[in-house]
């Protein structure tokens, strides 16, 4: 295995090169704070009301793709909770050319808050260009500059992920999370049967891919924050092991420092440094692993079940789940080892710490009378809120703003199976991912490139 | 680089392996029939129960596993692999752990009575290889559980 050469070949990867240009328009805004009077922290919040018109059809351009750039644009943000879309069919009038001035009367009528206006054409060069606008409907000015992207045609879809993003940070101040990917875990047969594969696909569960792998039992992937990587727990061996793929070749790498039986990897925030857990003799403990050098690392030595470690943002400190104290409740420990600090002292057993990538909470799995919730607590442990409750929802995952969750729930008995949900981190806004197949084990890639 | 799906289960069922002297012995004495391994799961007991976040062996499991033992000295060479198993009612992790304390405590008395060690393989499966479906302890307490499977042996 060449060590050195998995770092410096995996700069970060994008599938696609999408160029993009702001280009100014009349009186065009600062920046990216906040341009709606909403309060997205209040208990009861009115949804932004938002009219994304198809995009307008220029050189060439295919009616197909600018009537679905408007559609997901619509999906992604009514999916937040945050927003609600106008149906086209109440429009009283459709913009004709992105130039022309916006008629603010034909968008206040149907009490449209914001107006998104957009423009498709295809360039003699096979490339889409795909530009946008976002106004004050109220106010009739514009909300920041307008934008424009150049893609393969492809990759329209991408554009729509990074258009809301673009509308979603300019109208919340909140951070981006559409242009994003979810890995997980791909389950069919019955439930004492059950084939599990890798899978992949866009947060929104469009271009659902299974992964190549062989054919044993997999668990848990997770992104690399810097690399096109992934890393999971396989069974090729006939023991639970850690494995690196790469997304772009598919190629897996065993790590031979981690023979034995390892399990519930992380990524460190620079990519550098896997924390996992490993059993020896029975007993489970912490490990941090440099991928650069296969150096291997003891963090816990208790004969406790220490395990699910998570890196916070820093890569100062590990928060994982230990029965140390008699039943299962989170802690903190430094990367340099030390003493852990016991951060959960509710009743029932808490499970499946993972920082925020804000580096602000903890969210978890708590087990509680026979029921499982999925939770956050602030990093000390105070503040402690359930969001979900179920006969299982397990395994929370977070969204690149630090603002959503994904995790999974499964539904008891013969015909129990699993399912990926989302979550506003405030409890509101519970989605089931639509998906193919059964599926758990999800996590959250970074903001694409 | 060249990547894992070489190294499988070996399931050492006396075959090949003429060529193999140190090898040729072992598997001479160790020959498992079908038979064997139904009167083994069936008249011996392949499976110990645990109770719910135990891994402590119950008057139950003693008395299957000293069953084992006498058998497992009669098969002498005939390798075995433990599987560790939890219910659903955990996590993913948890159970994996879990199911791995299971498997060691009987790989300890296993051990403990005599049985050599190289001939013990031990894996977790946690909650992901359920044998009963339902939703209650009526199954529950099926899955949590620890299952010798005879004549394998697991090859990193």
């Amino acid at each position: 295995m060449v060590r050195h050469s998995v770092l410096k070949f995996l700069k970060i990867f994008s599938f696609t090169s999408i160029l993009f240009i702001n280009f100014t328009f009349v009186a065009a805004q600062k920046n990216d704070t906040p341009q709606l009077d909403m309060t997205v922290k209040r208990g009861v919040i009115k949804p932004i009301s938002l009219a994304v018109p198809s995009f307008i059809k220029e050189s060439g351009a295919n009616s197909i793709i600018s009537r679905e750039l408007a559609k997901v644009i619509s999906n992604n943000l009514d999916s937040t909770g945050l927003f609600k879309s106008i149906p086209q069919s109440a429009y009283v009038s459709m913009p004709l050319s992105f130039n022309t001035p916006v008629q603010f009367s034909d968008w206040s009528i149907i009490n449209a808050d914001v107006l998104v206006m957009g423009s498709v054409g295809l360039k003699p060069d096979g490339r889409l260009e795909v530009k946008f606008r976002l106004w004050d409907v109220s106010q009739q000015k514009e909300i920041g500059k307008g934008k424009q992207y150049f893609t393969n045609s492809e990759s329209w879809r991408r554009i729509s992920h990074k258009i809301s993003d673009t509308i979603y940070t300019r109208v919340t101040g909140e951070g981006a999370y559409f242009d994003s990917r979810v890995v997980f875990v791909s389950e069919t047969g019955p439930k004492d049967k059950r084939t599990k594969r890798l899978a992949i696909m866009d947060q929104d569960g469009a271009n659902f891919r299974l992964l190549k792998h062989p054919p044993s039992l997999v668990i848990a992937p997770r992104f690399s924050p810097t690399t096109n990587k992934i890393i999971f727990t396989g069974y090729e061996t006939g023991k639970p092991r850690v494995y690196l793929m790469d997304l772009s070749s598919e190629e897996i790498t065993s790590l031979p420092e981690l023979k034995g039986m390892s399990f519930a990897p992380r990524f460190s925030a620079d990519g550098s440094q896997i924390v996992l857990s490993m059993t020896e003799n029975g007993n489970t403990d912490i490990f941090i692993n440099t991928l650069s050098t296969g150096v291997k690392r003891r963090l816990t030595t208790n004969n406790a079940i220490d395990t699910a470690p998570s890196f916070s943002p820093d890569g100062k400190s590990i928060v994982f789940e230990s029965d140390r104290g008699g039943g299962q409740q989170l802690y903190i420990i430094s990367t340099q080892g030390g003493d852990a600090k016991r951060i959960s002292f509710g009743k029932g057993r808490y499970a499946t710490p993972v920082w925020s990538p804000r580096g602000d909470l903890i969210a978890f799995t708590k087990i509680k009378e026979g029921k499982f919730h999925i939770g956050v607590m602030r990093v000390d442990g105070t503040k402690e809120r359930l969001l979900t409750t179920s006969f299982l929802d397990e395994g929370p995952a977070w969204a690149p703003n630090g603002r959503v969750l994904m995790f999974f729930r499964e539904t008891p008995g013969r015909a129990g199976a699993p399912s990926i949900y989302s979550i506003d981190i405030s409890g509101r806004n519970l989605r089931k991912i639509k998906t193919s197949s059964f599926a758990s084990d999800p996590n959250w890639s970074p903001i694409l490139n | 680089m060249k990547n894992i799906g070489l190294a499988f289960f070996v399931i050492l069922l006396l075959v090949g392996c003429e060529n193999d002297k140190s090898f040729k012995n072992s598997l001479d004495e160790a020959q498992i029939s079908e038979s064997d391994i139904e009167y083994f799961q069936n008249l011996v007991g392949d499976t110990v129960l645990f109770t719910v976040d135990q891994s402590g062996l119950r008057p139950d499991a003693i008395s299957i596993l000293n069953a084992q033992v006498n058998w497992l000295k009669e098969k002498k060479f005939l390798p075995i692999t433990i599987e560790g198993h939890a219910d659903e009612q955990g996590t993913r992790e948890y159970n994996l752990a879990l199911g791995a304390r299971r498997a060691t405590a009987v790989r300890e008395f296993l051990l403990a009575k005599g049985i050599e060690q190289d001939r013990i393989s031990i894996v977790t499966y946690g909650k992901e290889r359920p044998l009963r479906v339902c939703s209650n302890e009526e199954c529950w307490s099926k899955n949590r559980r620890a299952v010798t499977v005879v004549g394998k042996k697991i090859v990193e």
